[in-house]
């Protein structure tokens, strides 16, 4: 699997993608992997204000349930209700489909996130191949 | 998240062949063994509807034989031994003198002096140890053959179909809980038990334990049902199938601090038989009215899902026990669970919440198994 280039990531196994002053959110094809089978997300309202590094949320899978960790500090603008009815969406195409977007607050936040390249190093030695 | 497997861990002659499946392995008690392979979901309703296959040779195997056997096997496990026949099996659990559980089990009688017992992986090495120390006085030999079989279980209700092209025995002529031996795959004296962990119909095959044997055996399986839609099953669907059927996992609903009244295993508790190891425990339980907790099914009412060791709150918001297993059921596309409970407060149809991550979230008490497989017409 290859992570997107106009994609920035997380430890936690998020991907942001920003254009101008909003941000879209979802988590890695290798997150999804991890997890198995997805039943459930549990995602924040629109307004709520995320935090970097903070749990805005929970995507539950039948055996195990994963935090949420926010890319970046901002205020949720829209919420992907399709995962609602269909959270195995992510599992068939994680990085097509977002959970919530939020409109940044710090854009200086995005420099301290992985680049693809970063990522998939990251994930190799995470998995220890 | 997964990582590899430590060189430490223990695998089955199959563990190669689950790599090059691609199943993805977790630690299991020890075990390096697969949790899933094509997919949980999938794997799971591959049993429920047509035939799934499981590679359980990580379950120990314990062989009491000598003229004592009966009586041994009668001291050491709380079901009733005598009133098995040669080729009949039934669950019963070994329990320590405080009525805990040592573990759960499978006995089965195969000839008059001569025991099988199949014990939980986890539990090997005390299962065995506390048999051997517990067999002493008795004229019986107690030997550890996990490492011999290769053990498959064999699930679904296309389980008879796919077997009986690899077998001559008669399969319909083996009940639920009881077991032939004939020719698997080439192998003569091939023990086919009709037992399993998932609610469904299927059967318990043991085969040698070399690689060669185990693979082609394996392989062979896979082909007779192939027809049916067969999946290899992980450790995951296992746990969602038993989940679903209601049958106690060792370390979540039966552990050495409970007792198997407490666990509703009552019907496989005969203190009539006579003295065994924790008998004096559970008639002291039995004198004092019963248990002081009691094992519940769980449905959630509000979108949320009751996970392993969760707290259970009454309405108020007090705490009042645990979830011992709980996840989403992927055949009746619900949230269930298993908890302890105050016996006055297991009162069925019972609004309770669980504690989902800080947030209570209503539950209600709902009779179990959750799921029973439909009667054959």
């Amino acid at each position: 699997m290859s992570y997107p280039e106009k994609f920035k990531y997380t430890r936690e196994h998020e991907w942001i993608e920003v254009a101008g002053k909003t941000g879209t959110i979802g988590i890695t094809d290798y997150a999804q992997n991890s997890l198995g089978d997805i039943v459930f997300v549990d995602a924040p309202k629109v307004g709520t204000k995320v935090e970097k590094g903070a749990v805005f949320g929970s995507v539950e899978s039948v055996k195990a349930v994963s935090d949420l960790y926010s890319p970046v500090t901002g205020t949720v603008t829209e919420v992907n209700e399709e995962l609602s009815s269909s959270p195995e969406k992510i599992n068939t195409a994680a990085h097509d489909s977002w959970i919530i977007k939020v409109e940044l607050g710090d854009e200086s936040e995005l420099s301290s996130l992985l680049s693809p390249a970063d990522y998939e190093a990251f994930v190799a030695e995470e998995t220890g191949k | 998240m997964t990582s590899s497997a430590p060189v430490s861990l223990r695998k089955t002659a199959l563990n190669d062949m689950h790599r090059r499946l691609k199943a993805k392995m977790v630690d299991f008690g020890g075990w390096d063994m697969p949790v899933e392979y094509s997919g949980l979901i999938a794997e799971h309703m591959a049993v429920r509807t047509g035939v799934g296959v499981f590679d359980v040779s990580h379950m120990g195997d314990i062989q009491l034989r000598g003229p004592g056997s009966l009586d041994a096997v009668q001291h050491i496990s709380m079901n009733d031994a005598s009133k098995l026949v040669v080729g009949q099996a039934h669950y019963s659990a070994m329990l320590y003198p405080e009525g805990g559980f040592v573990d759960d089990v499978i006995v089965h009688k195969l000839s008059d002096n001569d025991y099988l017992i199949v014990i939980n992986a986890g539990t090997r090495e005390k299962d065995v140890q506390w048999v051997q120390r517990n067999v002493l006085k008795f004229k019986t030999h107690a030997s550890d053959y996990s490492d011999y079989y290769t053990q498959l279980a064999i699930q679904g209700p296309k389980a008879v179909e796919t077997l009986a092209k690899l077998t001559n025995v008669d399969l319909g002529s083996i009940k639920g809980y009881w077991f032939k031996w004939g020719t698997v795959c080439g192998l003569p004296n091939t023990m086919i038990a009709r037992t399993g962990y998932t609610g469904e119909d299927g059967f318990e095959i043991y085969v040698p334990s070399d690689v060669a044997t185990s693979e082609r055996v394996w392989n062979e399986v896979m082909e007779a049902g192939k027809e049916f839609g067969i999946l290899p099953c992980g450790l995951g669907a296992r746990n969602t199938l038993r989940l679903e059927a209601g049958m106690s996992l060792y370390g979540h609903e039966i552990s050495d601090t409970i007792n198997p009244f407490e666990a509703g295993l009552d019907r496989f508790i005969k203190l009539d038989k006579g003295e065994f190891v924790g008998s004096e425990a559970l008639r002291k339980v039995q004198a004092a009215g019963g248990p002081t907790r009691k094992l519940i099914g769980l449905e959630m009412i509000e979108r949320g899902i009751a996970r392993d060791g969760y707290p259970v709150l009454d309405l108020s918001g007090n705490r009042i026990g645990e979830v011992t297993s709980g996840s989403p059921s992927p055949f009746l596309k619900k949230n269930i669970a298993l908890a302890y409970v105050p016996r006055e407060l297991a009162v069925l149809d019972t609004e309770i919440a669980v504690e989902v991550r800080g947030n209570p979230v209503k539950a209600k008490i709902i009779p179990t198994p959750f799921y029973r497989r439909p009667k054959k017409v």
